[in-house]
């Protein structure tokens, strides 16, 4: 018999022939948070729970992202950053990309560590959590592209805020990678004490539109 | 209404006063009470060791005993949570299906003392007096199983002359588990170690619980110290008045019975 | 039932369990002898006690702001019974769902097996390194080693794992492995055993999280075989999921050609929808975070995205016969989020190396003798005062007191050859059900009187069994009288 074989034929065996129906599962937890999607007392949410895990957030209106990204990466990397130092997901639209910036392609992705920036957009944020969520789209850029540099900015518009966690989950296609960031890579191994920045982004900077 | 007490093996057997004092206190808030000749043991420790197959008869004999009874009252939450939680179901494993409905049935009149008190007759102030600095350890089965949840705290409050000090970490387990307190000894001993320490850290005179088991290794562990504080059982407590400071209740730590 | 059961194997219910001779699951000493010298290690107390409670009080925040969480948990456990009662159909699906999107599914009976086939995964690829992101089922079947054996180098990159790595160490917590050690001993470790380490590295957690983060940079970035294990995989779209907090498991699940995950049988979930039940529990209980920092999901291989080849290694060692116990099977919903170990009272005094195998605590002490068959661990179910702290904060509801209980009586009715303590059960069962053989035993107790001469309490040296309680506790002189007697005696029976 094939390993496969004999797992399934155990599975089986250990259920018994007279197996109990499954239970069925009743979801009364909350399924959405009653506010809709880009409600301001959402976007309020969002900062503090994301500002809560020592990431920064910068609000601004729809039509300043460009210069507020230029404001979060002032602040990431110091105001003395040139255009080569930032590298920008192939989706990210125009007006939100520093002038002359790198933008991410096909090459080897090891070489993203050479940037000290990455800017990125998101596919849906979850308020309660302050978590965003990246998508692979070319919006969100491939997975290394908001892994390697050392400082992740990325820009959330109002409508991409929803208030709970099923909510986001069922804005996402599970079929694309996703990546799940809530606050800058950190660690509590050490006496559980929660230390940021390992390996992931030091420093996350997120501009809220809207 | 008639009480049927369940004195539980342990109290008969090494702590009479405990069951003595639950008797006093229903008499005095005007109940009946009864104590049914044929009793012995819950099963508990049989179950909870791994003997489940011959804790039937235990829990047979226990179900003859009070067969009958209005309601049963036991000073100790492990017993009824034993009673409410394992009877019926080591009996239905066993194959003795009437046994396990009888049992269930039973544990449906089955209250630990509190829980009668403040569920059942609806007292908190059961006219106590004893002036003592008292603190209150919530045992884990009290806790967790029966949820009893502040009953007991409510009932300590309205004692008179009885100053209460909160217990820090006082859902920490004892360390005492049963069998568990002689199979790891070592480690019932490191649980114990920290429950005292939290216990003399108030600078109470008695140590109180719903639990004669836990009160016997807490107060068995302050009597090796040496140290002052005692334990008395949350009964004894209660059944105290200014007539008779303490009915049957021991100044010396409560070990030594 | 047993047909298939090869000689000598050790089984438990009728299924072949994880095997002997490989992997972690089993200790050298019975619980109470390793726990009696771990509890003389202040400093492994020290340490224990004070992340423990740090934890309890993060978890115990964040799980009181959410007003659903009871009905989060319910459903949570009713998803795993569910998926447990149809486990084969889900694993079957997971299979044609990750095949279907460019991986390769591979079944491993045992420890032996699964490591055979990562050994060979990872030899095909033509490297001699391999990146690991933490895994419980990797610890399991002793991967390392076996890579090792094979002439393979393995970093382990989460930093718990390579602090406990870097010590030759064994891991002691399901969520954080080095919780035994703090920051003065990692310091120490750091500054023996990385190259190159700065000198100057001090004992604060930042800095000592900067030196794990140069000393892996490079391994990351030349890495091209990475091993992971997985936190849910779910069977309707072959997504797999792996929670973090560092980044490492983004490095190794990103940037490798190759990514090999094992997985228990137990890790699938039916469909997408059910982890925004999990994913509320999860970390809220294991790190007491809202949300942990990072969660990768990925179905298959995405052309451009991450590695280009993907292996699924499904991992029985000894589930299906934790599945075969009606009882013990819902050990099988765990998430391993820790929680049970971080409000345990046992673990948090004999610390995880007692439980002498990965998985410590009360989770442990369930699961590892289920599948190891009770014998190969029959200390364990009794390494519990049945407090139900445990219970209490499982996001999946596991009645662990129930299943300890349970092993218990399991462990006792396997015994061919009765031993003293069941005579003497046996015994006190009989005198239990008759009340007049009872009422003679609890007469024949006050021989207790004469060996205390007087005294309110009992000597402290006598023989075992009663040694083990008086050895650090007074046991009181039993009265003259017993209740019963006393009242019958005023009052008639
Ligand atoms: S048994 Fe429950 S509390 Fe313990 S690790 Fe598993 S899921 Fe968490």
């Amino acid at each position: 018999m094939s390993a496969r074989e004999e797992v399934l034929s155990r599975v089986r065996q250990a259920l018994g022939a007279d197996r109990t129906a499954p239970e069925e599962v009743v979801r009364d937890y909350r399924l959405t948070d009653g506010r809709p999607a880009g409600d301001p007392a959402l976007l309020e949410l969002l900062v503090e729970r994301v500002e809560d895990y020592r990431a920064t957030v910068l609000r601004c209106a729809p039509a300043e992202v460009g210069a507020t990204v230029r404001a979060a990466l002032d602040q990431g990397l110091g105001s003395g950053w040139s255009a080569g130092d930032v590298v920008v997901a192939p989706g990210l639209a125009e007006d939100w990309r520093p002038a002359g910036c790198d933008v991410d392609d096909d090459r080897p992705a090891v070489q993203l560590a050479d940037r000290a920036a990455s800017v990125t957009a998101v596919a849906v944020a979850v308020a309660e959590t302050g978590t965003l969520v990246l998508d692979g789209s070319p919006a969100c850029g491939r997975r290394a592209l908001s892994l390697l540099p050392d400082c992740l900015v990325c820009v959330v518009t109002a409508d991409q805020v929803v208030g709970s966690v099923p909510e986001g989950l069922a804005r996402l296609d599970p079929l694309r990678p996703l990546t799940m960031v809530s606050g800058p890579s950190a660690t509590s191994d050490i006496e559980l004490q929660r230390v940021e920045g390992v390996h992931g982004p030091r420093t996350l900077l997120v501009v809220l539109a809207g | 209404m008639k009480v049927a007490l369940f004195a539980t093996c342990l109290v008969d057997t090494l702590t009479p006063s405990v069951a003595r004092a639950t008797a006093t206190l229903l008499q005095r808030l005007g109940h009946e009470v009864v104590v049914p000749p044929g009793q012995s043991c819950c099963g508990q420790m049989h179950v909870n060791t791994g003997y489940r197959r011959e804790a039937v008869p235990i829990v047979a004999n226990h179900v003859r005993a009070f067969a009958g009874a209005e309601a049963i009252v036991a000073p100790s939450g492990s017993c009824v949570a034993s009673i409410h939680h394992q009877q019926a179901a080591v009996a239905r494993r066993a194959g003795e299906h009437r046994l396990a409905d009888e049992a269930e049935e039973l544990a449906g009149r089955t209250y630990e003392l509190s829980q009668f008190l403040v569920d059942v007759l609806g007292v908190t102030d059961v006219g106590a007096y004893y002036p003592h600095r008292v603190t209150y350890h919530p045992t884990c089965h009290s806790l967790r199983l029966l949820k009893v949840g502040d009953r007991p705290y409510q009932l300590l409050r309205a004692v008179r002359g009885l100053e209460l000090v909160e217990l820090p970490d006082a859902e920490q387990c004892c360390g005492f588990g049963g069998t568990f307190a002689v199979k790891n000894a070592d480690t019932s001993t490191a649980m114990l170690t920290d429950k005292m320490a939290n216990v003399l850290g108030t600078h109470a005179e008695v140590c109180t619980a719903g639990d004669a088991s836990c009160l016997m290794h807490i107060g068995g562990g302050l009597s090796r110290l040496r140290a002052g504080t005692r334990t008395v059982h949350l009964a004894e407590i209660l059944a105290s008045t200014e007539e008779a400071v303490t009915p049957d209740q021991h100044t010396a730590p409560a070990v030594s019975a | 039932m047993t047909a298939t059961v090869p000689p000598k194997a050790p089984t438990f219910l009728g299924l072949p369990t994880a095997p002997r001779g490989v992997g972690h699951l089993r200790g050298d000493q019975s619980f109470p002898d390793a726990a009696r010298g771990a509890l003389r290690d202040g400093q492994l107390r020290a340490n224990l006690g004070h992340a423990t409670s740090t934890i309890r009080g993060k978890r115990a925040k964040v799980v009181d702001e959410l007003p659903d969480w009871a009905q989060l948990r319910e459903a949570g456990r009713a998803l795993k019974t569910a998926t447990m009662a149809r486990l084969d159909d889900h694993l079957e699906e997971l299979e044609r769902q990750v095949t279907a999107r460019g991986g390769v599914v591979h079944w491993a009976r045992d420890a032996n097996e699964a490591n055979e086939i990562v050994t060979r995964l990872v030899q095909a690829t033509g490297t001699s390194e391999v990146v690991k992101v933490k895994s419980m089922a990797t610890q399991e079947i002793g991967l390392n080693e076996a890579l090792e054996a094979a002439g393979l180098d393995v970093f382990e990159t989460d930093l718990a794992e390579l602090i406990v790595q870097l010590g030759e160490d064994k891991p002691s917590h399901i969520l954080v492995p080095a919780i035994h050690k703090n920051r003065a001993e990692i310091r120490e470790i750091f500054a023996r055993t990385i190259p190159g380490v700065d000198p100057d590295l001090t004992d604060d957690p930042r800095q000592l999280a900067m030196a794990a983060r140069t000393h892996l940079r490079e391994r990351f970035l030349r890495a091209r075989v990475a091993v992971s294990g997985a936190n849910f995989a779910v069977a309707e779209t072959g997504t797999l999921t792996v929670v973090e907090s560092e980044g490492n498991g983004r490095m190794c699940l990103t940037l490798p050609e190759t990514l090999i995950t094992v997985m228990g049988i137990e890790k699938v979930v039916p469909t997408w929808r059910d982890l925004e039940v999990f994913l509320q529990l999860l970390p809220r209980s294991s790190t007491g975070e809202r949300m942990n920092p990072y969660t990768s999901t990925w179905a298959g291989v995405t052309p451009g995205d991450g590695p280009q080849e993907f292996h699924l290694v499904l991992l029985d060692n000894g589930r299906t016969a934790v599945l075969a116990d009606e009882v013990g099977r819902e050990a099988l919903h765990c998430i391993r989020c820790s929680a049970c170990l971080n409000v345990c009272p046992v673990y948090e005094r004999a610390g995880g190396h007692s439980y002498g195998s990965v998985y410590p605590g009360p989770i442990g002490a369930v699961l590892s003798p289920m599948l190891t068959g009770v014998e190969d661990n029959a200390s364990l179910p009794f390494a519990s005062s049945l407090c139900g702290a445990c219970y209490d904060v499982c996001p999946v509801a596991i009645d662990i007191p129930s299943i300890l209980v349970h092993l218990r009586a399991e462990h006792v009715e396997a015994q061919e050859r009765p031993t003293a303590e069941a005579v003497a059960f046996r015994g006190l069962a009989k005198v239990m059900s008759h009340p007049r053989l009872w009422h003679l035993a609890q007469r024949a107790s006050r021989l207790g009187r004469l060996i205390a001469r007087g005294r309110p309490t009992l000597p402290n040296a006598l023989p075992p069994p009663v040694s083990g309680w008086t050895r650090s506790r007074d046991l009181p002189t039993p009265p003259k009288e017993t209740f019963v007697e006393s009242w019958v005696r005023e009052h008639g029976s």
